[in-house]
């Protein structure tokens, strides 16, 4: 694996009259009774994870369960209260205020989920402010608004202000302006929740579009889960606080964590989801009779093949060669059990 | 109600009217024990004894050359110590070289700089260069496109005709002086409030220290102002101008920092990640974002500038105001009338104006030549030259020849006396019967009521409102009322007052919640109360004057006119403000609309109606002074007005905080009931 481009340990954020000396006093295992008593509030306790380049990770969960602080503390937006953050390389907890300027300047970009906009500047002006306050004369930060303008799907309203625009382009807006500095990392807190849902649809669509051109490295915060399955590469499951559990879809779906992680992904529709290797019988010793599929395939895009047919029907890998097989009632199994 | 144990109370009596209204009968059973018993007490308990007032040992001020306080012609010792205070800032000279005096004058005399310069642009021209005043057509068709611009062309027209008005009817010099005085004042007021604002965003503790100021500096009555300004700056003009910047400060002051802390969270996120220094910060994200809450302000400011440019007549500030004074004090009341409206007709397109720029959002502009990017713009270039060669060529356009100026006066007079004889008779009424059955007994009852039973109550409702830090609190603020000296005036104009707050909840109630009743009539109602409460508080005394001639039952109808607007408004806003949920669960439960308006409405909207009724002790004590001067009693305001004429400003500024203590304590406990009273309904 490449070096992770955020790697973030043990990272605590508690909200009360004195964080630092509560989490010492208790071993930096506090219980929630412990909480209670002293009316301290673990927004984010004890969370480890990393962010691979170019990955989309998605962190989900609640409202209230910690998600929006996690990402406030990897751009330190919020002081956390205990923990280390590398950012590519570099401890963001001890760099200056100085340095932290500089580093969200360039290297890191957020969408917010009300857009954020300033409402008494224009478009370009919105998406130029990031560079304006860098020092970018004028007529170059506009240069580069416009294009950046243009990628998200809005040009011809560059002059207008950001009241005059529906949720949906003032968030292409966000968009845009955090894209204009070229960042490394792109954070984005629940960016498409305060959206119709049919906008909300289109703004998936339209942020995988941006990604397939880009390729950032993306922190994507969200409560939806249909979104989550959509977007993410790996997902971060948040509950009280804490990460239960961290990895992709699939592995959520068949290997949940905890009984929580269960019930979430119960409803998924997993035909979309699980891949023929995750639900294949052995190899029935029957290779080359009948059709075959692929074992990256998706069990929605093999079942009409499957059901087609009365025997199993054989997997192959990329290479060739023969890995499994797979039964009708492996692929009904794997639909329409309830995860239990 | 309150924390401590009650014995056990029968369901059955805890909803019997007896029960709910306890404290009423608590108020009169002391009431009239204390009428009864009044005269076993001893008489330092009645009136302040001297060694709490004249001689009160207070630390003598050892300064420079010599001992202060000077002795005082009816001394206390507080006054006398306030009085020391200002002999040292007005004799002592700092480093031998100026007195703290000098240093206001001086400041001061910046402020003429300014004033010359609008003055010269808008009336008397700029003689040295030879360069005409703007004609007054000119202003006219600016004021309409300025309104054109920020709203459309109703409010266009109705700004210019305010501005024609004056010039038609000869008050054009006048009006203009009073404008260009609170064009220079409101900015002023402005930068600097927004400065206070911005250093209590820095730091906490500055916010901590300067809030409780800025209510002090907010419940100062207008004289508070104008007699220390007189001592540091000397009558006149700019003292006025002076007086009107301190006075309209604080709500910008307020406002600001309301706006500057009330910015979105993400907002600033936004600007933190975009790599905002904080100065960047301050100025690009934070101030831009919170400007329409900051134009609130603005037009709260250029409204209290116009009200305290009127009342600066009093120390000799040019214009409307001091034509207005002249014309009541000689009892002309046809031309007191044509100026008071030429004041209205200014507030009204001086709020309107600034409350469209308040509510003006931005909208895109279209490529194109000048004129079409900028209409407005070109408009105004358009009108001021064409306006400019008017003038050239007609004078008549320049200025306005007096006599080609129109008066109604004559017709006013008439009017006047017809209103003032066909309301003869009924008001007769009032004049008859109110001084002997109502205000002298009530009178009385104040000028006799023994300031230990006050103290003692106002602390003990403090006590059971707020607990024991409210209750020294309000005890400190009449503790100061006693050792002022000013006892027995301070209770005659509580007495005004309390007069005056009686009759306002009487009539004004009832108008809220029959406003409250229908959409319609919300409407209207809103409709008056915002245009009336533009008016300069100044501007009240005319009809009353008309009406009652001068004499306690006008100062109290003073009170009356202007102090009615807060019960009003707060009555039908907080009737209208119960949620809709509650109105459709009384619907549902089957209660007739009475029912609803008195078992569901206004029990929840009680809290925001005494808040209302605050608001009218607070406008009525601001009024009660102002009224003072056609009033005749012997009161807070009339020893004021004499601390005034004797330049007094230790005594003056003393009287305004004895002023301002009794509505700060009114306001404390009031606030402490609703905002308990919100909390246990649930509301807050």
């Amino acid at each position: 694996m490449a070096e992770p481009v955020i790697l973030c340990r043990d990272l605590w954020k508690i909200y009360g009259p004195e964080p630092t000396k509560f989490l010492a006093r208790h071993d930096s295992k506090p219980s929630p009774e412990q909480f209670e008593q002293s009316g301290h509030i673990g927004a984010v306790q004890d969370v480890s994870l990393d962010v691979q380049p170019g990955e989309i990770l998605v962190i989900m969960g609640l409202s209230g369960s910690g998600k929006s602080t996690i990402v406030r503390c990897l751009s330190r937006l919020i002081e956390p209260t205990r923990g280390q953050v590398l950012f590519q390389g570099t401890d963001l907890l001890k760099a200056t205020e100085k340095e932290m300027i500089e580093i969200r300047r360039h290297k890191m970009g957020m969408v917010f989920q009300n857009f954020a906009l300033l409402p008494h500047r224009t478009v370009i002006d919105n998406v130029a402010f990031p560079l304006e306050v860098q020092g970018v004369d004028r007529a170059k930060r506009h240069e580069r608004a416009l294009e950046i303008i243009e990628l998200v799907g809005l040009k011809g309203r560059e002059k207008y202000y950001p009241r005059e625009l529906s949720g949906g382009q003032q968030q292409r807006v966000g968009i845009a302006r955090s894209l204009a500095v070229e960042p490394d990392v792109w954070f984005l807190d629940e960016p498409f929740s305060a959206l119709d849902p049919l906008i909300r649809r289109e703004m998936q669509d339209e942020f995988l579009r941006l990604q397939n051109l880009l390729h950032k490295t993306i922190i994507f915060i969200t409560h939806d889960f249909d979104e989550t399955v959509r977007l993410a590469d790996r997902i971060a499951i948040m509950y009280e606080g804490r990460i239960v559990q961290l990895g992709t879809a699939e592995e959520l779906v068949t290997k949940p964590a905890t009984d929580y992680v269960r019930a979430f992904t119960r409803d998924i529709p997993k035909a979309k989801l699980l891949t023929v290797a995750s639900v294949m019988g052995p190899a029935d010793g029957n290779p080359g009779d009948g059709p075959a599929v692929s074992d990256d395939q998706l069990i929605g895009d093999v079942a009409a093949q499957v059901f087609g047919h009365d025997r199993p029907v054989t997997v192959r890998n990329g290479s060739g060669s023969v890995v499994g097989s797979l039964t009708r009632k492996q692929v009904v199994d794997a639909l329409f059990a309830d995860g239990s | 109600m309150t924390g401590t144990a009650w014995p056990a109370v029968s369901p059955a009596w805890q909803q019997s009217v007896w029960f709910r209204l306890r404290w009423a009968f608590v108020a009169a059973l002391g009431i009239v024990v204390l009428i009864l018993f009044r005269g076993t007490l001893p008489d330092w308990a009645i009136t302040p004894p001297e060694w709490l007032t004249t001689n009160l040992p207070l630390p003598f001020l050892i300064f420079g050359d010599g001992f202060f306080p000077a002795p005082t012609i009816k001394g206390s010792s507080v006054a006398d110590w306030f009085n020391g205070i200002v002999s040292v800032l007005r004799e002592h000279e700092i480093l031998g070289l100026f007195t703290f005096r000098d240093v206001t004058r001086g400041i001061a005399g910046l402020i003429v700089w300014p004033l010359d310069f609008s003055e010269d642009l808008l009336i008397s021209g700029f003689s040295d260069w030879g360069i005409p005043p703007i004609p007054w057509v000119v202003t006219t068709a600016l004021a309409g496109i300025l309104g054109w611009y920020l709203r459309g062309w109703g409010l266009g027209l109705l700004a210019a005709s305010c501005i024609a008005y004056c010039a038609v009817f000869g008050k054009w010099e006048l009006a203009m002086t009073t404008l260009s005085l609170v064009l220079v004042t409101a900015p002023i007021a402005i930068l600097i409030g927004l400065a206070l604002g911005i250093l209590a965003l820095k730091s906490r503790r500055f916010e901590r220290a300067l809030w409780p100021v800025l209510n002090l500096m907010q419940s100062l009555p207008h004289f508070g102002y104008l007699i220390p300004i007189v001592v540091f700056v000397g009558l006149g003009h700019k003292a006025g101008a002076i007086a009107t910047i301190l006075f309209a400060l604080p709500p910008m002051a307020k406002i600001t920092i309301v706006a500057l802390r009330g910015v979105s969270e993400e907002v600033l996120e936004a600007g933190v990640m975009a790599g905002c220094t904080r100065r960047q910060m301050l100025w690009r994200v934070r101030i831009p974002a919170a400007r329409p809450t900051l134009m609130v302000g603005v037009n709260q400011v250029i409204m209290q500038c116009l009200a305290m440019v009127v009342i600066s007549a009093f120390i000799g500030a040019r214009g409307l105001g001091i034509d207005l004074l002249f014309r009541l004090q000689t009892l002309q009341l046809g031309r007191a009338l044509e100026s008071g409206i030429a004041i209205v007709l200014m507030a009204i397109a001086l709020d309107r104006l600034s409350q469209a720029l308040s509510e003006k959002e931005p909208v895109h502009r279209q490529e194109g030549p000048f004129w079409s990017v900028h209409p407005y713009l070109t408009a105004a270039g358009l009108a001021a030259a064409a306006g400019i060669l008017l003038a050239y060529l007609v004078p008549e356009a320049g200025q306005l020849p007096r006599e080609m100026t129109v008066t109604l006066a004559p017709q006013w007079d008439l009017v006047i006396r017809g209103v003032v004889s066909a309301l003869y008779d009924p008001l007769s009424f009032i004049r008859e019967y109110l001084p002997p059955y109502v205000l002298i007994p009530i009178r009385t009852f104040f000028e006799q009521l023994p300031w230990t039973v006050f103290l003692g109550a106002v602390g003990l409702c403090g006590w059971v409102l707020g607990g024991w830090r409210l209750a020294a609190l309000v005890g400190a603020y009449i503790g100061f009322i006693v050792l002022s000296g000013w006892w027995t005036e301070a209770m005659v104009t509580t007495y005004l007052v309390f007069v005056a707050v009686v009759i306002c909840t009487i009539f004004g109630f009832p108008v809220g919640v029959w406003a409250s009743r229908r959409d319609r009539r919300t409407r209207v109602v809103a409709f008056l109360c915002d245009t009336f409460q533009t008016f300069p508080s100044f501007i009240y005394l005319i009809p009353v004057v008309m009406l009652f001639q001068v004499g306690t039952i006008s100062q109290i109808m003073a009170i009356v006119v202007y102090a009615s607007i807060p019960v009003i408004r707060y009555t039908y806003v907080g009737l209208r403000a119960v949620p809709h949920s509650m109105v459709e669960a009384a619907v549902s439960s089957g209660c007739t609309p009475s029912q609803i308006l008195w078992k569901v409405r206004m029990p929840l909207a009680f809290p925001e109606i005494m808040l209302g009724v605050n608001q009218t002790i607070m406008f009525g004590l601001f009024m009660v002074m102002i009224a003072g001067f056609i009033g005749g009693n012997f009161d807070l305001a009339r020893e004021i007005f004499k601390a005034k004429a004797q330049n007094d400003a230790g005594l003056g500024l003393l009287l305004a905080l004895c002023v301002a203590f009794l509505g700060l304590t009114a306001d404390r406990l009031i606030s402490a009931w609703a905002s308990r009273r919100k909390a246990q309904l649930g509301l807050t």
